[in-house]
Protein backbone atom coordinates (compact mmCIF):
# COMPACT_ATOMS: atom_id res chain seq x y z
CA UNK A 1 0.00 0.00 0.00
CA UNK A 2 2.81 2.33 0.91
CA UNK A 3 4.91 1.69 -2.17
CA UNK A 4 3.04 3.77 -4.72
CA UNK A 5 2.86 6.63 -2.24
CA UNK A 6 6.59 6.53 -1.71
CA UNK A 7 7.21 6.59 -5.43
CA UNK A 8 4.87 9.52 -5.80
CA UNK A 9 6.83 11.48 -3.26
CA UNK A 10 10.10 10.72 -4.95
CA UNK A 11 8.68 11.85 -8.28
CA UNK A 12 7.45 15.06 -6.77
CA UNK A 13 10.91 16.07 -5.63
CA UNK A 14 13.30 17.30 -8.24
CA UNK A 15 12.23 20.21 -10.40
CA UNK A 16 11.26 22.57 -7.63
CA UNK A 17 13.48 22.45 -4.57
CA UNK A 18 10.84 23.88 -2.22
CA UNK A 19 8.89 20.64 -1.93
CA UNK A 20 12.05 18.67 -1.05
CA UNK A 21 12.04 18.81 2.79
CA UNK A 22 8.32 18.20 2.97
CA UNK A 23 8.63 15.11 0.83
CA UNK A 24 11.41 13.76 2.96
CA UNK A 25 9.14 14.16 5.98
CA UNK A 26 6.24 12.45 4.24
CA UNK A 27 8.53 9.70 3.04
CA UNK A 28 9.76 9.12 6.60
CA UNK A 29 6.24 9.17 7.95
CA UNK A 30 5.08 6.62 5.42
CA UNK A 31 8.11 4.39 5.99
CA UNK A 32 7.80 4.51 9.77
CA UNK A 33 4.05 4.02 9.54
CA UNK A 34 4.48 0.99 7.30
CA UNK A 35 7.18 -0.46 9.52
CA UNK A 36 4.98 0.13 12.56
CA UNK A 37 2.09 -1.63 10.84
CA UNK A 38 4.34 -4.58 9.95
CA UNK A 39 5.46 -4.91 13.59
CA UNK A 40 1.92 -4.52 14.88
CA UNK A 41 0.84 -7.26 12.48
CA UNK A 42 3.74 -9.56 13.34
CA UNK A 43 2.95 -9.25 17.05
CA UNK A 44 -0.81 -8.98 16.74
CA UNK A 45 -1.50 -11.84 14.35
CA UNK A 46 -0.09 -14.68 16.54
CA UNK A 47 -1.82 -13.19 19.57
CA UNK A 48 -5.12 -13.03 17.70
CA UNK A 49 -4.81 -16.64 16.50
CA UNK A 50 -3.80 -17.72 20.02
CA UNK A 51 -6.87 -16.11 21.54
CA UNK A 52 -9.15 -17.31 18.73
CA UNK A 53 -7.90 -20.88 18.95
CA UNK A 54 -10.92 -22.20 20.93
CA UNK A 55 -13.25 -20.40 18.50
CA UNK A 56 -11.63 -22.29 15.63
CA UNK A 57 -11.96 -25.46 17.67
CA UNK A 58 -15.69 -24.97 18.26
CA UNK A 59 -16.17 -23.95 14.63
CA UNK A 60 -14.69 -27.30 13.68
CA UNK A 61 -16.95 -29.06 16.17
CA UNK A 62 -19.89 -27.05 14.79
CA UNK A 63 -19.17 -28.38 11.31
CA UNK A 64 -20.33 -31.84 12.49
CA UNK A 65 -23.20 -33.07 10.34
CA UNK A 66 -24.11 -36.31 12.08
CA UNK A 67 -24.33 -37.62 15.64
CA UNK A 68 -25.05 -41.22 16.66
CA UNK A 69 -26.74 -41.83 20.00
CA UNK A 70 -26.14 -45.37 21.28
CA UNK A 71 -28.78 -45.79 23.98
CA UNK A 72 -31.40 -43.38 22.68
CA UNK A 73 -33.89 -46.16 21.89
CA UNK A 74 -34.21 -46.80 25.64
CA UNK A 75 -35.78 -43.34 25.98
CA UNK A 76 -39.37 -43.78 27.32
CA UNK A 77 -42.29 -42.20 25.54
CA UNK A 78 -43.20 -38.58 26.30
CA UNK A 79 -39.64 -37.81 27.36
CA UNK A 80 -36.65 -35.94 26.01
CA UNK A 81 -32.92 -36.60 25.93
CA UNK A 82 -30.37 -33.80 25.83
CA UNK A 83 -27.29 -34.34 23.69
CA UNK A 84 -24.55 -32.30 22.08
CA UNK A 85 -24.72 -31.63 18.37
CA UNK A 86 -21.37 -30.15 17.42
CA UNK A 87 -20.71 -27.65 20.15
CA UNK A 88 -24.34 -26.75 20.95
CA UNK A 89 -27.02 -28.54 22.97
CA UNK A 90 -29.83 -30.37 21.18
CA UNK A 91 -32.77 -32.49 22.31
CA UNK A 92 -34.30 -35.74 21.12
CA UNK A 93 -38.00 -36.18 21.94
CA UNK A 94 -39.78 -39.53 21.98
CA UNK A 95 -43.48 -38.79 21.39
CA UNK A 96 -46.49 -40.78 22.67
CA UNK A 97 -47.20 -42.03 19.13
CA UNK A 98 -43.63 -43.53 19.01
CA UNK A 99 -42.44 -40.87 16.57
CA UNK A 100 -39.17 -39.02 17.19
CA UNK A 101 -38.16 -35.40 16.84
CA UNK A 102 -34.66 -33.92 17.15
CA UNK A 103 -34.32 -30.17 17.59
CA UNK A 104 -31.63 -27.68 18.37
CA UNK A 105 -31.90 -26.75 22.05
CA UNK A 106 -30.75 -23.17 21.66
CA UNK A 107 -33.64 -20.76 22.12
CA UNK A 108 -33.88 -18.49 19.08
CA UNK A 109 -34.62 -15.54 21.35
CA UNK A 110 -31.45 -15.11 23.47
CA UNK A 111 -29.75 -18.49 23.40
CA UNK A 112 -30.99 -20.14 26.62
CA UNK A 113 -31.40 -23.90 26.68
CA UNK A 114 -35.13 -24.76 26.72
CA UNK A 115 -36.61 -27.99 28.07
CA UNK A 116 -39.43 -30.40 27.10
CA UNK A 117 -42.50 -30.21 29.35
CA UNK A 118 -44.11 -33.73 29.33
CA UNK A 119 -47.43 -32.60 30.85
CA UNK A 120 -47.98 -29.76 28.33
CA UNK A 121 -46.13 -31.54 25.48
CA UNK A 122 -44.36 -28.36 24.42
CA UNK A 123 -40.83 -27.03 24.58
CA UNK A 124 -40.53 -24.23 27.07
CA UNK A 125 -37.74 -21.74 27.59
CA UNK A 126 -37.73 -20.50 31.21
CA UNK A 127 -35.59 -17.44 30.52
CA UNK A 128 -38.35 -15.35 28.90
CA UNK A 129 -41.25 -17.76 28.58
CA UNK A 130 -40.83 -18.81 24.95
CA UNK A 131 -42.89 -21.82 23.84
CA UNK A 132 -42.18 -24.11 20.87
CA UNK A 133 -44.10 -26.95 19.27
CA UNK A 134 -42.54 -30.26 20.34
CA UNK A 135 -43.13 -31.91 16.95
CA UNK A 136 -41.85 -29.24 14.60
CA UNK A 137 -39.97 -26.75 16.73
CA UNK A 138 -42.26 -23.95 15.55
CA UNK A 139 -42.38 -20.94 17.86
CA UNK A 140 -45.88 -20.83 19.35
CA UNK A 141 -45.79 -18.01 21.88
CA UNK A 142 -43.49 -15.71 23.77
CA UNK A 143 -40.54 -13.76 22.41
CA UNK A 144 -38.78 -16.34 20.14
CA UNK A 145 -38.60 -14.89 16.59
CA UNK A 146 -37.89 -18.16 14.78
CA UNK A 147 -38.57 -21.90 15.13
CA UNK A 148 -35.91 -24.23 16.57
CA UNK A 149 -33.78 -25.90 13.92
CA UNK A 150 -35.03 -29.41 13.23
CA UNK A 151 -32.68 -32.33 12.60
CA UNK A 152 -33.32 -35.55 10.72
CA UNK A 153 -33.76 -38.67 12.88
CA UNK A 154 -33.00 -42.13 11.50
CA UNK A 155 -33.10 -45.47 13.31
CA UNK A 156 -30.85 -48.34 12.39
CA UNK A 157 -29.20 -51.25 14.22
CA UNK A 158 -30.69 -50.21 17.53
CA UNK A 159 -29.08 -46.81 17.31
CA UNK A 160 -30.45 -43.38 16.52
CA UNK A 161 -28.57 -41.13 14.14
CA UNK A 162 -29.25 -37.41 14.04
CA UNK A 163 -28.16 -35.44 11.01
CA UNK A 164 -28.60 -32.02 9.51
CA UNK A 165 -31.57 -31.78 7.17
CA UNK B 1 2.13 22.02 1.16
CA UNK B 2 5.06 23.98 2.52
CA UNK B 3 2.61 26.59 3.71
CA UNK B 4 0.62 24.17 5.78
CA UNK B 5 3.79 22.83 7.36
CA UNK B 6 4.88 26.17 8.76
CA UNK B 7 1.39 26.95 9.95
CA UNK B 8 0.82 23.61 11.63
CA UNK B 9 2.80 23.89 14.91
CA UNK B 10 1.39 27.30 15.79
CA UNK B 11 -2.10 26.13 15.17
CA UNK B 12 -1.80 23.03 17.39
CA UNK B 13 -0.20 25.00 20.23
CA UNK B 14 -2.93 27.60 20.35
CA UNK B 15 -5.49 24.88 19.75
CA UNK B 16 -4.36 23.04 22.85
CA UNK B 17 -4.56 26.10 25.07
CA UNK B 18 -7.92 27.18 23.73
CA UNK B 19 -9.35 23.72 23.42
CA UNK B 20 -11.88 23.51 26.25
CA UNK B 21 -11.38 19.75 26.56
CA UNK B 22 -7.61 20.14 26.92
CA UNK B 23 -8.18 22.87 29.53
CA UNK B 24 -10.65 20.69 31.39
CA UNK B 25 -8.09 17.83 31.54
CA UNK B 26 -5.19 20.16 32.30
CA UNK B 27 -6.90 21.72 35.30
CA UNK B 28 -7.45 18.25 36.73
CA UNK B 29 -4.36 16.29 35.61
CA UNK B 30 -1.73 19.01 35.29
CA UNK B 31 -0.85 18.15 31.70
CA UNK B 32 1.07 21.38 31.17
CA UNK B 33 3.35 20.55 34.12
CA UNK B 34 4.01 17.13 32.62
CA UNK B 35 4.72 18.68 29.24
CA UNK B 36 7.20 21.18 30.63
CA UNK B 37 8.85 18.36 32.62
CA UNK B 38 9.20 16.28 29.46
CA UNK B 39 10.50 19.30 27.55
CA UNK B 40 13.16 20.22 30.12
CA UNK B 41 14.39 16.75 31.10
CA UNK B 42 17.84 15.98 29.69
CA UNK B 43 20.10 12.92 29.71
CA UNK B 44 23.92 13.06 29.79
CA UNK B 45 25.58 12.08 26.54
CA UNK B 46 29.10 10.65 26.68
CA UNK B 47 31.13 7.64 25.62
CA UNK B 48 29.56 5.42 28.34
CA UNK B 49 25.96 6.43 27.52
CA UNK B 50 25.41 3.05 25.93
CA UNK B 51 25.02 1.54 29.39
CA UNK B 52 22.11 3.85 30.16
CA UNK B 53 19.84 1.79 27.93
CA UNK B 54 20.02 -1.47 29.86
CA UNK B 55 17.54 -0.44 32.52
CA UNK B 56 15.07 0.42 29.77
CA UNK B 57 15.71 -2.89 28.02
CA UNK B 58 15.02 -4.72 31.28
CA UNK B 59 11.82 -2.71 31.68
CA UNK B 60 10.74 -3.55 28.13
CA UNK B 61 11.34 -7.25 28.72
CA UNK B 62 9.34 -7.04 31.94
CA UNK B 63 6.44 -5.54 29.99
CA UNK B 64 6.74 -8.41 27.47
CA UNK B 65 6.71 -10.84 30.42
CA UNK B 66 3.48 -9.29 31.70
CA UNK B 67 1.69 -9.52 28.36
CA UNK B 68 2.90 -12.98 27.41
CA UNK B 69 2.24 -14.12 30.99
CA UNK B 70 -1.37 -12.97 30.87
CA UNK B 71 -1.77 -14.78 27.54
CA UNK B 72 -0.40 -18.01 29.05
CA UNK B 73 -2.70 -17.55 32.02
CA UNK B 74 -5.65 -17.86 29.67
CA UNK B 75 -4.95 -21.57 29.03
CA UNK B 76 -2.64 -22.62 31.86
CA UNK B 77 -4.15 -24.55 34.78
CA UNK B 78 -2.18 -25.12 37.99
CA UNK B 79 -2.39 -28.28 40.07
CA UNK B 80 -2.92 -31.75 38.63
CA UNK B 81 -3.65 -30.49 35.12
CA UNK B 82 -0.51 -28.34 34.92
CA UNK B 83 1.47 -30.52 32.51
CA UNK B 84 -1.53 -31.26 30.29
CA UNK B 85 -2.44 -27.62 30.00
CA UNK B 86 1.14 -26.67 29.03
CA UNK B 87 1.18 -29.54 26.53
CA UNK B 88 -2.05 -28.16 25.07
CA UNK B 89 -0.58 -24.63 24.91
CA UNK B 90 2.56 -25.93 23.23
CA UNK B 91 1.02 -28.31 20.70
CA UNK B 92 -2.72 -27.62 20.29
CA UNK B 93 -3.41 -23.93 20.73
CA UNK B 94 -2.49 -21.88 17.66
CA UNK B 95 0.82 -20.04 18.23
CA UNK B 96 0.78 -21.24 21.84
CA UNK B 97 4.35 -22.48 21.39
CA UNK B 98 5.40 -18.99 20.31
CA UNK B 99 3.74 -17.25 23.26
CA UNK B 100 5.30 -19.71 25.69
CA UNK B 101 8.67 -19.50 23.97
CA UNK B 102 8.51 -15.70 24.07
CA UNK B 103 7.74 -15.80 27.79
CA UNK B 104 10.66 -18.12 28.55
CA UNK B 105 13.16 -16.31 26.34
CA UNK B 106 12.07 -12.90 27.62
CA UNK B 107 12.60 -14.17 31.17
CA UNK B 108 16.15 -15.23 30.39
CA UNK B 109 16.96 -12.06 28.45
CA UNK B 110 15.48 -9.98 31.25
CA UNK B 111 17.81 -11.55 33.79
CA UNK B 112 20.74 -10.97 31.39
CA UNK B 113 19.88 -7.31 30.88
CA UNK B 114 19.24 -6.84 34.61
CA UNK B 115 22.71 -8.22 35.34
CA UNK B 116 24.29 -5.97 32.69
CA UNK B 117 22.35 -3.02 34.11
CA UNK B 118 23.46 -3.84 37.66
CA UNK B 119 27.13 -4.34 36.87
CA UNK B 120 27.32 -1.24 34.67
CA UNK B 121 25.67 0.79 37.45
CA UNK B 122 28.14 -0.76 39.87
CA UNK B 123 31.29 0.02 37.91
CA UNK B 124 30.06 3.50 37.00
CA UNK B 125 29.53 4.05 40.75
CA UNK B 126 25.90 4.96 40.16
CA UNK B 127 25.01 3.68 43.65
CA UNK B 128 26.69 6.59 45.42
CA UNK B 129 24.85 9.30 47.34
CA UNK B 130 22.03 10.19 46.71
CA UNK B 131 21.17 7.01 44.78
CA UNK B 132 21.44 4.39 47.54
CA UNK B 133 17.74 3.59 47.42
CA UNK B 134 17.86 3.24 43.66
CA UNK B 135 20.60 0.63 44.17
CA UNK B 136 18.71 -1.22 46.91
CA UNK B 137 15.39 -1.25 45.07
CA UNK B 138 17.19 -2.45 41.93
CA UNK B 139 18.85 -5.24 43.86
CA UNK B 140 15.45 -6.15 45.32
CA UNK B 141 14.03 -6.28 41.80
CA UNK B 142 16.79 -8.65 40.68
CA UNK B 143 16.17 -10.99 43.62
CA UNK B 144 12.43 -10.89 42.88
CA UNK B 145 13.12 -11.59 39.21
CA UNK B 146 15.12 -14.65 40.18
CA UNK B 147 12.31 -15.89 42.42
CA UNK B 148 9.99 -15.25 39.47
CA UNK B 149 12.28 -17.43 37.39
CA UNK B 150 12.49 -20.18 39.97
CA UNK B 151 8.74 -20.33 40.56
CA UNK B 152 7.91 -20.09 36.86
CA UNK B 153 10.31 -22.88 36.00
CA UNK B 154 8.23 -25.45 37.91
CA UNK B 155 4.88 -24.55 36.35
CA UNK B 156 5.08 -26.82 33.25
CA UNK B 157 5.76 -29.80 35.58
CA UNK B 158 7.96 -31.65 33.13
CA UNK B 159 10.85 -33.82 34.27
CA UNK B 160 13.46 -31.06 34.14
CA UNK B 161 11.39 -28.48 36.01
CA UNK B 162 10.42 -31.10 38.59
CA UNK B 163 14.00 -32.04 39.43
CA UNK B 164 15.37 -28.50 39.22
CA UNK B 165 12.78 -27.46 41.78
CA UNK B 166 13.44 -30.53 43.87
CA UNK B 167 17.14 -29.68 44.09
CA UNK B 168 16.44 -25.98 44.55
CA UNK B 169 14.07 -26.57 47.43
CA UNK B 170 16.50 -28.89 49.17
CA UNK B 171 18.87 -25.94 49.60
CA UNK B 172 16.96 -24.07 52.34
CA UNK B 173 17.04 -27.36 54.26
CA UNK B 174 20.71 -26.63 55.02
CA UNK B 175 19.77 -23.59 57.10
CA UNK B 176 20.11 -24.84 60.68
CA UNK B 177 17.02 -25.38 62.86
CA UNK B 178 14.29 -23.80 60.69
CA UNK B 179 15.56 -24.89 57.25
CA UNK B 180 13.59 -28.11 56.87
CA UNK B 181 10.46 -26.51 58.18
CA UNK B 182 10.72 -23.60 55.74
CA UNK B 183 11.42 -25.94 52.80
CA UNK B 184 8.38 -28.10 53.61
CA UNK B 185 6.17 -25.06 53.92
CA UNK B 186 7.29 -23.64 50.57
CA UNK B 187 6.93 -27.06 48.95
CA UNK B 188 3.56 -27.84 50.54
CA UNK B 189 4.71 -31.25 51.77
CA UNK B 190 7.90 -33.27 51.82
CA UNK B 191 7.77 -33.98 48.07
CA UNK B 192 7.02 -31.83 45.03
CA UNK B 193 3.36 -32.35 44.16
CA UNK B 194 0.40 -30.55 42.65
CA UNK B 195 0.27 -28.56 45.90
CA UNK B 196 3.73 -27.19 45.09
CA UNK B 197 2.62 -26.18 41.60
CA UNK B 198 -0.46 -24.42 42.95
CA UNK B 199 1.44 -22.39 45.52
CA UNK B 200 4.25 -21.56 43.09
CA UNK B 201 1.56 -20.47 40.67
CA UNK B 202 -0.04 -18.15 43.24
CA UNK B 203 3.42 -16.81 44.05
CA UNK B 204 4.32 -16.34 40.39
CA UNK B 205 1.19 -14.61 39.15
CA UNK B 206 -0.13 -12.75 42.20
CA UNK B 207 2.29 -12.38 45.10
CA UNK B 208 5.47 -11.58 43.18
CA UNK B 209 3.86 -9.10 40.74
CA UNK B 210 2.17 -7.38 43.69
CA UNK B 211 5.61 -6.81 45.26
CA UNK B 212 7.56 -6.32 42.03
CA UNK B 213 5.43 -3.62 40.41
CA UNK B 214 5.47 -1.14 43.35
CA UNK B 215 9.22 -1.75 43.80
CA UNK B 216 9.71 -1.08 40.09
CA UNK B 217 7.67 2.14 40.29
CA UNK B 218 9.76 3.24 43.27
CA UNK B 219 12.95 2.42 41.36
CA UNK B 220 11.77 4.44 38.34
CA UNK B 221 10.63 7.33 40.55
CA UNK B 222 14.13 7.42 42.09
CA UNK B 223 15.71 7.44 38.64
CA UNK B 224 13.44 10.32 37.67
CA UNK B 225 14.14 12.20 40.91
CA UNK B 226 17.93 12.00 40.78
CA UNK B 227 18.44 11.81 37.02
CA UNK B 228 21.09 9.67 35.37
CA UNK B 229 24.28 9.22 37.33
CA UNK B 230 27.49 10.45 35.72
CA UNK B 231 30.52 8.17 35.56
CA UNK B 232 33.76 9.40 37.12
CA UNK B 233 35.25 10.32 33.75
CA UNK B 234 32.37 12.75 33.17
CA UNK B 235 32.07 14.09 36.67
CA UNK B 236 35.62 15.38 36.67
CA UNK B 237 34.93 17.45 33.55
CA UNK B 238 33.89 21.07 34.00
CA UNK B 239 30.15 21.49 33.65
CA UNK B 240 30.47 23.41 30.38
CA UNK B 241 32.16 20.48 28.67
CA UNK B 242 29.50 17.92 29.61
CA UNK B 243 27.09 17.17 26.82
CA UNK B 244 23.41 16.37 27.25
CA UNK B 245 20.58 15.41 24.96
CA UNK B 246 16.90 16.14 25.53
CA UNK B 247 15.06 13.19 27.05
CA UNK B 248 12.12 13.85 24.77
CA UNK B 249 12.28 13.00 21.95
CA UNK B 250 16.00 12.23 21.51
CA UNK B 251 16.67 9.82 24.36
CA UNK B 252 13.16 8.36 24.26
CA UNK B 253 13.58 7.56 20.55
CA UNK B 254 16.95 5.90 21.15
CA UNK B 255 15.35 3.96 23.98
CA UNK B 256 12.58 2.93 21.60
CA UNK B 257 15.25 1.89 19.07
CA UNK B 258 16.85 -0.36 21.68
CA UNK B 259 13.45 -1.82 22.51
CA UNK B 260 12.97 -2.59 18.84
CA UNK B 261 16.36 -4.30 18.68
CA UNK B 262 15.41 -6.29 21.80
CA UNK B 263 12.07 -7.23 20.27
CA UNK B 264 13.85 -8.48 17.15
CA UNK B 265 16.34 -10.55 19.15
CA UNK B 266 13.52 -11.93 21.29
CA UNK B 267 11.35 -12.73 18.27
CA UNK B 268 14.25 -14.46 16.55
CA UNK B 269 15.15 -16.59 19.57
CA UNK B 270 11.54 -17.47 20.39
CA UNK B 271 10.70 -18.46 16.83
CA UNK B 272 13.94 -20.20 15.83
CA UNK B 273 14.76 -21.83 19.17
CA UNK B 274 11.33 -22.59 20.63
CA UNK B 275 11.25 -23.59 24.27
CA UNK B 276 10.78 -27.33 24.54
CA UNK B 277 8.59 -29.37 26.81
CA UNK B 278 10.00 -32.55 28.35
CA UNK B 279 8.19 -35.64 29.51
CA UNK B 280 5.65 -35.31 32.29
CA UNK B 281 7.21 -35.20 35.75
CA UNK B 282 7.12 -38.54 37.50
CA UNK B 283 8.32 -38.79 41.09
CA UNK B 284 9.25 -42.45 40.58
CA UNK B 285 11.50 -41.90 37.59
CA UNK B 286 15.22 -41.31 38.16
CA UNK B 287 16.57 -37.82 37.52
CA UNK B 288 17.80 -37.18 33.98
CA UNK B 289 21.58 -37.25 33.53
CA UNK B 290 21.88 -33.64 32.37
CA UNK B 291 19.89 -32.23 35.27
CA UNK B 292 20.99 -28.69 36.05
CA UNK B 293 19.45 -25.41 37.18
CA UNK B 294 18.81 -22.41 34.96
CA UNK B 295 22.04 -20.58 34.09
CA UNK B 296 21.37 -17.76 36.54
CA UNK B 297 21.37 -20.26 39.41
CA UNK B 298 24.32 -22.23 38.07
CA UNK B 299 26.87 -20.19 40.02
CA UNK B 300 25.22 -20.68 43.41
CA UNK B 301 24.55 -24.33 42.52
CA UNK B 302 28.24 -24.85 41.79
CA UNK B 303 29.41 -23.00 44.92
CA UNK B 304 27.18 -25.25 47.03
CA UNK B 305 28.57 -28.27 45.22
CA UNK B 306 32.18 -27.21 45.80
CA UNK B 307 31.66 -26.48 49.49
CA UNK B 308 29.71 -29.71 49.79
CA UNK B 309 32.71 -31.64 48.50
CA UNK B 310 35.09 -29.84 50.85
CA UNK B 311 33.05 -30.37 54.00
CA UNK B 312 30.86 -33.43 54.42
CA UNK B 313 27.48 -33.81 56.06
CA UNK B 314 25.58 -30.67 55.09
CA UNK B 315 28.05 -28.34 56.79
CA UNK B 316 29.69 -27.55 53.45
CA UNK B 317 26.35 -26.56 51.92
CA UNK B 318 25.65 -24.40 54.93
CA UNK B 319 29.01 -22.69 54.44
CA UNK B 320 28.34 -22.23 50.71
CA UNK B 321 24.95 -20.71 51.49
CA UNK B 322 26.55 -18.39 54.05
CA UNK B 323 29.20 -17.44 51.50
CA UNK B 324 26.57 -16.39 49.00
CA UNK B 325 24.42 -14.60 51.56
CA UNK B 326 27.44 -12.69 52.86
CA UNK B 327 28.39 -11.73 49.32
CA UNK B 328 24.88 -10.45 48.63
CA UNK B 329 24.80 -8.43 51.86
CA UNK B 330 28.19 -6.88 51.08
CA UNK B 331 27.02 -6.14 47.54
CA UNK B 332 23.98 -4.36 48.97
CA UNK B 333 26.04 -2.36 51.47
CA UNK B 334 28.60 -1.09 48.96
CA UNK B 335 26.92 2.37 48.67
CA UNK B 336 27.56 2.91 52.38
CA UNK B 337 31.22 1.96 52.00
CA UNK B 338 32.17 3.56 48.69
CA UNK B 339 30.32 6.81 49.40
CA UNK B 340 32.85 9.46 48.52
CA UNK B 341 32.83 11.38 45.25
CA UNK B 342 36.57 11.85 45.44
CA UNK B 343 37.95 8.57 44.25
CA UNK B 344 40.05 7.18 47.05
CA UNK B 345 41.19 3.81 48.26
CA UNK B 346 37.58 2.82 49.10
CA UNK B 347 36.45 3.44 45.55
CA UNK B 348 39.25 1.28 44.20
CA UNK B 349 38.51 -1.49 46.69
CA UNK B 350 34.83 -1.43 45.74
CA UNK B 351 35.81 -1.75 42.08
CA UNK B 352 38.07 -4.71 42.87
CA UNK B 353 35.28 -6.27 44.92
CA UNK B 354 32.97 -5.87 41.91
CA UNK B 355 35.51 -7.46 39.59
CA UNK B 356 36.01 -10.32 42.06
CA UNK B 357 32.24 -10.88 42.31
CA UNK B 358 31.93 -10.89 38.52
CA UNK B 359 34.88 -13.28 38.23
CA UNK B 360 33.43 -15.69 40.80
CA UNK B 361 30.04 -15.62 39.07
CA UNK B 362 31.53 -16.30 35.65
CA UNK B 363 34.04 -18.94 36.75
CA UNK B 364 31.62 -20.92 38.92
CA UNK B 365 28.98 -20.78 36.18
CA UNK B 366 31.41 -22.10 33.56
CA UNK B 367 32.69 -24.65 36.06
CA UNK B 368 29.13 -25.81 36.61
CA UNK B 369 28.55 -26.28 32.88
CA UNK B 370 31.92 -27.98 32.44
CA UNK B 371 30.90 -30.46 35.14
CA UNK B 372 27.78 -31.29 33.13
CA UNK B 373 29.72 -32.24 30.02
CA UNK B 374 31.77 -34.75 31.99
Amino acid sequence: MSEPEEKNNLNETGPDGLTGPMDRRTFLKVTIGTLGAVYAGAVGYPIYRYLASPVEESDLAGAVTKVTLDNALDLPKNAALMFKFGSSPAMLIHHDDDSWTALSAVCTHLGCTPSYLPDRKVIYCPCHGGVYDANTGANISGPPPKPLTEFKVSKDNGKITISRT
Amino acid sequence: MAKSQSAAPKKTASNQVNNPFYRWLDERLGLTDLKSLAASKTVPDHRLSFWYYWGGITLFLFIVMCFSGVLLLIYYRPGDEAYDSVRKITYDIKFGWLIRSTHSWAANLMIVSAFVHMFSAYFMKAFRKPREFTWWSGLGLLVLAMIFGFSGYLLPMDVLSFFATKVGLSIPAFIPVVGQWVANLVRGGVEISSYTVSRFFALHVVVLPAIFVPTLLFHLAMVQKHGMSLPESEETKPEAERKTIPFFPNFALRDLGMWLVTLNVLGFLAAVYPWGLGEQADALKPAPMDIHPEWYFMSSFQVLKIFGQWFAGGFGEFLGLSFFTLGLVMWALVPLYDNNRENGIKARRATYFGLLALLILVVTTLWGYAGLIK
